[in-house]
């Protein structure tokens, strides 16, 4: 018997119950589409994270003091103060892996412009910030050598920034007061949205660093410090080389622990990355199960099938066909119902998936990987749930099957 | 002639629990080509299993049955497929016609499992439809057919691979008495042809048509005649006095 007739009669067969043929393929389409579009949604969210860490600039390195001791008692990571500009200095000179460096110190403060006022984070950098952190203007000019050993008042503003500050007008020029000082606005920074952790990029003013210790926070050390390296196969000799100057200059004597911490945008990619592996292993994992429950739908359906239609297989029994026949007509409507689900569940999967990355704002991601494999899976399910039944109908007696009302 | 089936003391037992059933106590038959045989009998004396053996679907449990010279009581299952594809064609009494399945289609399906006829199988149904007088009704669904027409599909089918023999188990029991007429007319005309038919009944009838009658009781043949001068059922339905005729409409 040639495959397109069997093909033929299969068709026909889940024709003639057409309500019960696609309720079946319903648990596989269901199954399908619920793979398809977790998938999408976790390679979606991989994607998402990995693009935003890159844009971080990804072969950065950052350098935050350790935590604070006192009594006993051990403060969070970075509230010590034992990094100086003097650290970052010798970091520069001293460590050749490391490109760039610039010191960061971090505050907060209310600033005004005209009668509106905004508060937001200060950050003071040297002038290799753009670079480092792969952050170009928008408009205007960055800061220079000369503003940096001044600690002149001039500031580059985000995105956020602006947008509250000035509505939307041009405030390069303008003068805005952070703590009452007034300082000449020179550049605007392009956008870099959320960050993968949900915070507003946009939302600081950059400064030069000694502006922000001497005439904002008033404070003589640095709160950390970013450097990028020569390259990115670079990184982790970056990385040992800043440790061992650093044990040097902070005198920590072998076998203690460091006072500070050295953390790769790396490190941070690949922690992130593998979490979301996770979580796509696991939407998926819980997604297959509706598909098996599907296939089992499947092996529920054709059993009824083989009893009702034992008089048909005797039939074709008496005629000639050979077991094999038999198995294979059965095994190939088995296959055919769950292909079709499984097309029909890919095309709901890749809908729901558009759907909810136009309604939730999600990127979604699906890979010709995730639909050939949900593909062959169904049609997998459709093999391993129709054997069964395909066995029990080509081991008829053909005289009982004959004989059945 | 050639001798077409020839059985060796055929014995079946079916075992139902404790009890050994013995359909057939030892069978010496042997039918040439051409011939035209009715086995009769009352329910229970073997003759069904005897059909089931000799088309193949059964195999004895002792003694040797010969078709066209070969040993075929010791085949598999899947052999035996293939002798009932090629060598028997089976009409039931109950028709056993695909429904939902057009008449060309249902004759169609001994070629499905025949690949050496891939190719011309429906010129070949519908040379066979042609045989029993059902040209122009190829799709016709079986529940679109009056009783008569069903089993001439069915004869259809059962003549559509040639076949060696035309296995009949009680072809007119579901027929009324002139359709019944209508049917063995087609097997003697069959028969003139030179087809082998074996057929299975209860009804004196019925096998007044054939050339011999086999009369079986408790597995057991009691009595195999040749009957000289068989009815003729084409003169029978001439002689009818001319009735409407439903099934023609």
């Amino acid at each position: 018997m040639r495959y397109f007739q069997i093909l033929k009669v299969a068709y026909k067969a889940l024709g003639r119950n057409k309500m019960r043929s696609s309720l079946t393929m319903l648990g596989i389409i269901i199954g399908v589409a619920a793979v398809i579009a977790m998938l999408g949604i976790g390679e979606g969210a991989k994607k998402m994270v990995n693009s935003q860490i890159a844009s971080l600039g990804d072969n950065l390195l950052n350098i935050f003091p350790g935590s604070f001791m006192s009594g006993g008692m051990r403060a969070g990571a970075g509230t010590r103060t034992s990094l100086t500009e003097e650290d970052a200095k010798a970091i520069k000179e001293k460590c050749p892996a490391v490109l760039r460096i610039s010191p960061v110190v971090r505050t907060g403060a209310q600033v005004v412009a005209g009668n509106l006022n905004w508060g937001t984070s200060i950050e003071g950098y040297s002038t290799d910030f753009p670079l480092i952190r792969s952050w170009p203007l928008a408009s205007g000019t960055f800061f220079t050598e000369q503003d940096v050993k001044g600690a002149t008042k001039v500031c580059i503003l985000g995105k956020t920034v602006v947008d509250n500050l000035f509505a939307g007008q041009d405030p390069i020029g303008e003068i805005i007061r952070i703590k009452k000082l007034p300082f000449r606005v020179i550049g605007v920074l392009s956008s870099k949205g959320q960050n993968a952790f949900g915070r507003d990029q946009d939302d600081m003013i950059v400064v030069p660093y000694t502006t922000a210790q001497k005439k904002i926070a008033g404070i003589t050390y640095i709160n950390s410090i970013i450097a990028s390296a020569v390259d990115r196969t670079k990184i982790d000799l970056a990385t040992k080389q800043v440790t061992d100057l650093l044990r040097q200059r902070h005198r920590i004597l072998p076998g203690q622990d460091d006072d500070f911490t050295v953390r790769s945008q790396l490190d941070i990619a690949t922690a992130a990355g593998s979490t979301s592996k996770i979580m796509t292993i696991l939407l998926a994992a819980i997604a297959s199960i509706s598909l098996i429950v599907g296939g089992i739908g499947i092996m529920n359906i054709m059993l009824v099938s083989v009893t009702e239609r034992t008089r048909e297989i005797g039939i074709r029994m008496a005629v000639g066909a050979r077991g094999k026949d038999i198995l294979t007509q059965f095994l190939i409507e088995s296959i055919v119902l769950s292909l079709i689900g499984g097309i029909v569940g890919i095309l709901l999967g890749v809908l729901t998936s558009k759907a909810i990355s136009v309604i939730l704002r999600w990127p979604i991601f699906i890979s010709v990987l995730a639909i050939a494999l949900s593909f062959f899976f169904s049609g997998f399910v459709g093999v391993f749930f129709g054997f069964y039944p395909a066995r029990k109908a080509s081991n008829l007696d053909p005289i009982e099957a004959l004989r059945y009302e | 002639m050639d001798k077409l089936i020839s059985t060796d003391h055929l014995v079946k037992i079916y075992k139902l629990g404790d009890y050994e059933i013995q359909a057939l106590r030892g069978i010496n038959l042997s039918i040439e080509k051409g011939e035209f045989v009715a086995i009769m009998g009352p329910s229970g004396s073997g003759k069904s299993t005897l059909m089931h053996i000799l088309g193949c679907l059964d195999r004895p449990t002792k003694g040797k049955y010969f078709l066209e010279e070969k040993d075929i009581s010791s085949l598999d299952r899947n052999s035996l497929a293939g002798i009932r594809n090629q060598k028997i064609g089976f009409v039931f009494q109950s028709f056993n016609l695909l429904s939902r399945t057009t008449a060309l289609e249902n004759v169609e399906l001994p070629l499905l499992y025949n690949s050496s006829y891939s190719k011309e199988k429906t010129e070949k149904a519908k040379k066979a439809l042609s045989m029993v007088g059902l040209e122009g009704r190829e799709n016709h669904y079986p529940n679109k057919l009056s009783g008569g027409q069903q089993q001439r599909v069915a004869i259809a089918r059962a003549l559509v691979n040639d076949p060696a023999i035309i296995l009949a188990d009680e072809p007119t029991g579901n027929l009324d008495s002139i359709t019944s007429m209508e049917v063995m007319e087609i097997f003697q005309s069959l028969n003139n042809n030179g087809i082998t038919i074996i057929l299975i009944t209860h009804e004196k009838d019925i096998a007044a048509y054939a050339k011999r009658n086999i009369t079986f009781r408790d597995g057991k043949i009691v009595r195999d005649e040749i009957i000289p001068v068989p009815k003729k059922a084409k003169d029978e339905l001439l002689s009818l006095p001319p009735v409407e005729n439903e099934e023609e409409i």
